[in-house]
């Protein structure tokens, strides 16, 4: 814990128009480790992961209220630019998203618009490196991207994310479109990935959580007695270990059993 | 297996009797008529109007494509001009049409805020829908004299040293026309071009954005790839539109047939010569109008297959 943290959230809300979606988040994420965000449907955790990056910007009437914290920096301050954050900030999302263009055009995409002035050969080459796909695609660099086969094209946009040069990536059940084979790679890559960069992952899949992270984030979905509105608190926040075999709230413990959820 | 109904029904494979069974044939052959129908009458009204051109066509040999002199008083019909004026009154209109169209579309579907997509998209339709001699009076009546002839003039004392510009400038010319035409074909393009920019996969354009991509770099990196072919397929109908436009384009396109560099000069097109002439035209004057026809169909196929070709090696590529 001698390290300052990528990430420190304090009192984080957001709401969609006049509907709460998330609240009382606060929470410190560590360089370089993953973090898994768990909890069941509708808890607001692909909201959580979406104010690391600012996407939930894009969606009219949102408000966030609260801070984020990037090296120290508010990222919701006024005179920060969100394209600036997301040039940071890498997202991989749920189902593979490349462009309609070639595997080289897709890594070097981002890289291009950020004003990327080095060799892009090198560039795409060490990228898709990172994202163990270099071999699988070496030959065939100027086919087009969604030839690839599903677990590949979630490479590719990893290594889109990673040609930007972020230092968190932030993954939004990357995997939950993929069959088990695809998965495993996935895994085995953010294990590799971890070591440069600071991973943020929502997952639906509880032995995924505890198979590839280092710290959990339980979300749960609270209801007013009238039972008209619903919002995802943060139940508890700890190593991964713990949360899966000693957490602190009930809650955990029931979902993590499998009681509910 | 236990509760198989084998006391009710003898054999599971009876087919089924009655309408319910007809319904599919019946409405194969229907629709399959409906659609042998289109193909009949179009090639009927290729042969009928070819046959009732080709004396008129024949006697003027290929003067009749080549010649600008149209004179039905001596049996002159060279219809050069006319195909000029066609062509370039469309250009014109597809120049100022397409950036506006593309410009409404991509405001609608990428910036405006939602409340102000719908009812402007409604009312972008509605003017799709407004009759074109209403356009064509509108353009003489208030257009005219409040924008093309101060407009006209302008250019050709500003720019009158670009051939294209030469003076003296006139509303009642190409350049009149082919912005009344313009007009006309905004809706059209623009409307197919939303519907093509809002099929642009959401994926793809948050994989922009988190890539770090502004708004502009999101609609140029994602959204306009995606959306090329649909969009170059909107312009070719608008093209088709204007290419066939004929009253609005009689009124303000100033019916004389000459080819001119400048488009601030008057001329004529195909249709609105045929629109002029047709109902006082005898003999010879009316199988020329007719092979007139007959030239802009062609033209209008060759724009329309040129357009599908590109298409698909778009799609392709």
């Amino acid at each position: 814990m001698s390290e300052e943290p990528a990430f420190r959230v304090r009192d984080l809300a957001v709401s969609y128009g006049s509907q709460v979606a998330l609240k009382d988040v606060t929470l410190d994420i560590e360089p370089r480790k993953i973090i898994a965000i768990i909890g069941p449907s509708g808890c607001g955790k692909s909201t959580l992961i979406r104010c690391f990056n600012r996407m939930n910007d894009l969606i009219p009437g949102t408000r966030v209220q609260g801070q984020v914290l990037y090296h120290g920096q508010d990222i919701y301050a006024n005179d920060v630019d969100p394209v600036t954050v997301r040039r940071n900030v890498g997202m991989v999302f749920q189902r593979p998203n490349p462009f309609p263009k070639s595997i080289k055009e897709n890594v070097a995409y981002g890289a291009r618009i950020n004003g990327y002035k080095g060799n892009i050969d090198e560039l795409v080459e060490r990228s898709l490196r990172g994202a163990a796909l270099w071999d699988e695609v070496k030959d065939n660099l100027n086919r087009s991207a969604l030839a690839l086969s599903g677990g590949q094209q979630q490479r590719l946009c990893i290594a889109r994310a990673i040609a930007v040069q972020p230092d968190t990536i932030l993954m939004d059940e990357p995997a939950s479109a993929l069959d088990p084979v695809a998965t495993s790679k996935i895994e085995d890559l953010m294990q590799e990935l971890k070591e440069r960069y600071t991973i943020i992952i929502v997952t639906h899949n509880m032995q995924q959580a505890a198979r590839v992270s280092d710290k959990a984030a339980f979300l749960y979905t609270e209801v007013n007695e009238a039972g008209t509105a619903r919002w995802g608190v943060l139940v508890e926040y700890d190593d991964t270990s713990r949360i899966f075999t000693n957490p602190r709230d009930k809650r955990t413990d029931d979902y993590i059993s499998g009681r509910f959820g | 297996m236990t509760n198989a109904p084998t006391d009710t029904v003898a054999s599971p494979l009876v087919p089924r009797k009655g309408f319910s069974r007809m319904a599919d044939p019946v409405f194969a052959a229907l629709t399959g008529a409906a659609g042998i129908l289109v193909l009949i009458i179009l090639g009927y009204m290729v042969v009928v109007t070819t046959l009732t051109a080709w004396p008129a066509m024949q006697s003027q040999g290929w003067s009749f494509i080549f010649s600008t002199t149209w004179d039905p008083s001596r049996g002159q019909y060279g219809i050069l001009a006319f195909v000029y004026g066609t062509v370039l009154t469309s250009l014109i209109a597809l120049v100022i049409a397409v950036p506006f169209s593309l410009g409404i579309a991509l405001f609608l579907t990428e910036i405006a805020p939602g409340w102000i997509r719908g009812p402007v998209a409604y009312m972008v339709d509605l003017l799709a829908a407004v009759p074109s001699v209403v356009y064509g009076l509108w353009g003489v009546f208030v257009l005219l004299p409040g924008l093309l002839q101060p407009l006209a003039v302008w250019l050709s004392r500003t720019l009158g040293w670009i051939p294209i510009f030469a003076g003296p400038g006139s509303g009642l010319s190409f350049f009149g026309a082919g912005v009344v035409l313009a007009i006309m074909i905004i809706p059209i393009i623009s409307s197919l071009s939303r519907e093509v920019l809002r099929a642009v996969p959401s994926d793809e354009k948050n994989a922009a954005f988190a890539l770090g991509a502004t708004r502009w770099e999101m609609i140029t990196g994602a959204v306009l790839p995606r959306a090329k072919a649909g969009i170059i397929g909107a312009v070719m109908l608008g093209l088709g539109r204007a290419l066939g436009e004929t009253i609005a384009v009689a009124l303000l396109v100033g019916s004389r047939e000459q080819i001119t560099a400048s488009i601030l000069k008057p001329g004529y097109t195909m249709a609105s010569i045929i629109a002029n002439q047709f109902t006082e035209a005898t003999g010879d004057h009316i199988r020329a109008l007719v092979g007139v026809g007959v030239v802009l169909f062609i033209i209008t196929i060759v724009v329309n297959v040129a357009a599908r070709a590109l298409v698909w090696r778009m799609v392709e590529a």
